[in-house]
């Protein structure tokens, strides 16, 4: 094979062998602990009855996606410090959600972002509007998961013919659907859990070996890293990806923004707050959360430079998988075949558990909220809703591989970075404005919603992102209109914007009584 | 709306089992049963006003400090690349320092907020419970 001939040796079978014993680890723990009842808050919500702990370490499981992995770490090998920007985003965002979100949302919810978004306004178009951006983000955060595992197989199973590639991602998603039916949101924690533990060791014992080959002095591992890095000394400076016109410098900060402001918005980050029984226990889950992210976040700035300083930028580059094959590339140089096997099995754990997560959150919003509030205007019994919920993740587990085999070989960060920006302009305005501003009203909600996401979703069509650059998906049209490959910069005051003119133009008035009630629910849980 | 509430609360009536019935998940309020939680005295009392503009005052202060913060940060990465370069020790550049000092803050925010809420919100929030089970 041509990587073996580059010497970026790595053992298909042992990488097949070590996923193969994480799979059917979980497959059996999750097979133990799968509720088979068909109680609603049992699917949806594991019962209520996680302690913030096990959530957080979960939360920080169903956020650390294969994106965050193999691409934060690629990056910061190849473009250095712009690449850490992504970490310190994807960090601080936490913050949102910890001092903004979460306790509130626990309080004010059920089982998913419809129930406190639908709290005080008409129940059916907005439970519709919250139902059509959940599945609009899941879907493309779910792409982005499974055109990954494509990049992943080819690297790390050595399967290189698409056919191979579609077969290995539709195991993928069998195995990843057969979590979530068996499972329910149980099961799918505690995929979730056991990646996040594992992925965070792996992290951590490179990190410390890698500080250790360099006497523990960063400054010495920074140096490596510039001298074996084609661009040599600007990796360690802002700029390299990103500072060469005006126009991708404001590219970087519509990123930056989208980065902190989207992950409050995620729904299925969202539905995991309802997991544990009350507000304390989210605010635990957050604080683990973060804690778990500070250290895998500066971890990946050593791996990543790591990487740079021991393998170099032009053999990631050659190199499968691109900047994906940094971090694995990093484990066969430091650990050989067997920690390029752990690094690979928890690639694909990763990918197994976010989708696991995805799917849920999806499946949750169709079931809970279009088929239970607004088809069956709340009547469906909870037996036909969590079945209608199961084969809802049947749809979305096929749409999911089907979406995977075609997006194979896509780039995959952007579509990351995309679903970020959907969800703070849909989800991000209408949670703040229905927590925090009494006058807010139905009409407001749904010109937030739909102005964000629909002025995204037509910024990124008119974008560099489908057309008109090298990168582009569709090569050989040029229509793009608009010079930002990330919309977040625009679409994300257009929709705080809209949802403020759409309350305060519009005839329908707020209901103060229920506005008092969700402010008393959201700070203190009373009425639960 | 108050004829979907109105059919909602029908459907309350006759819970197969309480975890599993709609009527607690999104039409809680109108249709409260006698004797829930008088949710307009709780927002009326002196306690919860009190509770409230110290919880609001609080996290959107701590919101602002970190945004201002990190979007300072994110323009002086992309606009003053010089002074990122700055070298401080070795191959540590004020960017760098910069950079996990935004780890700092973030650690260190959480922190204040959990302590802050820990003492500060929980006690009064249990006092707010503990009236509202008693004025049923």
């Amino acid at each position: 094979m041509s990587v073996l001939a580059q010497g970026q040796v790595g053992d298909p079978v042992l990488n097949s062998v070590v996923f193969g014993a994480f799979v059917v680890i979980t497959l059996y723990l999750v097979y133990r602990v799968g509720s088979r009842g068909s109680s609603t808050s049992d699917y949806y919500a594991a019962g209520g009855g996680l302690t913030g702990v096990q959530n957080g370490v979960a939360l920080s499981g169903d956020f650390l996606s294969a994106a965050s992995f193999l691409g934060v770490a690629g990056a910061i090998a190849i473009h250095g410090y712009d690449g850490f920007m992504y970490s310190i985003g994807y960090l601080v965002a936490w913050l949102i959600n910890l001092l903004l979100v979460a306790e509130l949302v626990r309080n004010t919810g059920r089982f998913t972002m419809g129930d406190v978004l639908a709290f005080r306004m008409r129940q059916r178009p907005v439970r519709a509007a919250a139902a059509t951006s959940t599945l609009v983000i899941s879907l493309f955060y779910m792409l982005a998961q499974m055109a990954g595992a494509g990049a992943v197989v080819a690297l790390l199973l050595d399967v290189h013919t698409k056919g191979g590639q579609a077969l290995v991602i539709s195991v993928v998603g069998l195995i990843m659907i057969f979590y979530v039916l068996v499972g329910g949101m149980k099961g799918t924690t505690l995929v979730q859990i056991i990646k996040a533990v594992v992925l965070l060791l792996c992290v951590v014992l490179m990190t410390v070996f890698l500080l250790g080959k360099f006497g523990f002095s960063l400054s010495a591992l920074l140096e490596q890293a510039a001298a074996n890095n084609t661009k040599g000394e600007k990796i360690l400076d802002p700029g390299v990806q990103y500072g060469a016109t005006p126009i991708s410098t404001l590219d970087f900060i519509s990123l930056s923004i989208a980065l902190i402001l989207g992950a409050a918005g995620l729904p299925h980050v969202l539905m995991r707050f309802y997991t544990v029984p009350d507000a304390r226990q989210a605010r635990i889950s957050v604080v683990w959360t973060v804690g778990m992210m500070t250290v895998f976040y500066g971890a990946t700035l050593v791996i990543g430079y790591g990487a740079s300083a021991l393998v170099g930028s032009e053999r990631i580059l050659a190199a499968t998988g691109r900047e994906n094959a940094a971090a694995p590339l990093l484990a066969f140089e430091i650990g050989g075949t067997v920690l390029m096997g752990v690094v690979a099995a928890v690639a694909f754990a990763t990918i197994l558990a976010v989708v696991a997560g995805l799917t849920i959150t999806a499946s949750a919003s169709f079931a809970h909220d279009v088929y239970a509030n607004i088809l069956r205007r709340g009547k469906a019994d909870p037996v036909s809703e969590v079945r209608v919920a199961r084969v809802t993740a049947i749809v979305i587990g096929i749409l999911a591989i089907l979406g995977g085999i075609l997006a194979n070989g896509q780039n995959v960060a952007f579509l990351v970075a995309l679903a970020f920006a959907f969800a703070a302009s849909a989800n991000l305005s209408t949670l703040l404005y229905s927590l925090f501003w009494k006058r807010f009203n139905t009409t407001g909600t749904l010109w937030a919603m739909y102005g964000g996401l629909g002025s995204c979703l037509v910024l990124v069509f008119f974008s560099p992102v489908l057309s008109g650059a090298p990168t582009s998906i569709l090569s050989g049209v040029d229509f793009h209109l608009f010079p930002l490959s990330n919309p977040g910069i625009i679409s994300i005051p257009i929709s705080f914007i809209a949802g403020y003119l759409g309350t305060v133009l519009s005839r329908d008035k707020a209901d103060p009584a229920k506005a008092r009630e969700m402010e008393v629910r959201a700070l203190t849980g009373i009425g639960r | 709306m108050t004829e979907v509430v109105g059919r909602r609360a029908a459907s309350t009536q006759a819970p197969p089992r309480p975890s599993a019935t709609f009527g607690g998940i999104d039409g809680p309020t109108g249709d409260a049963p006698a004797g829930g939680p008088d949710f307009d005295a709780i927002h009326r009392s002196p306690e919860f006003t009190a509770l409230r503009s110290r919880f609001r005052r609080f996290v959107f202060t701590l919101t602002g400090l970190f945004l201002a913060w990190y979007l300072g940060y994110v323009l002086l990465a992309a606009y003053a690349h010089e002074f990122m370069a700055t070298k401080l020790v070795g191959s540590i550049s004020v960017g760098l320092a910069l950079g996990l000092g935004q780890f700092a803050s973030t650690v260190l925010i959480t922190a204040v907020y959990a302590r802050w809420a820990r003492r500060r919100v929980d006690p009064a929030v249990d006092v707010l419970h503990k009236r509202a089970e008693a004025g049923r």
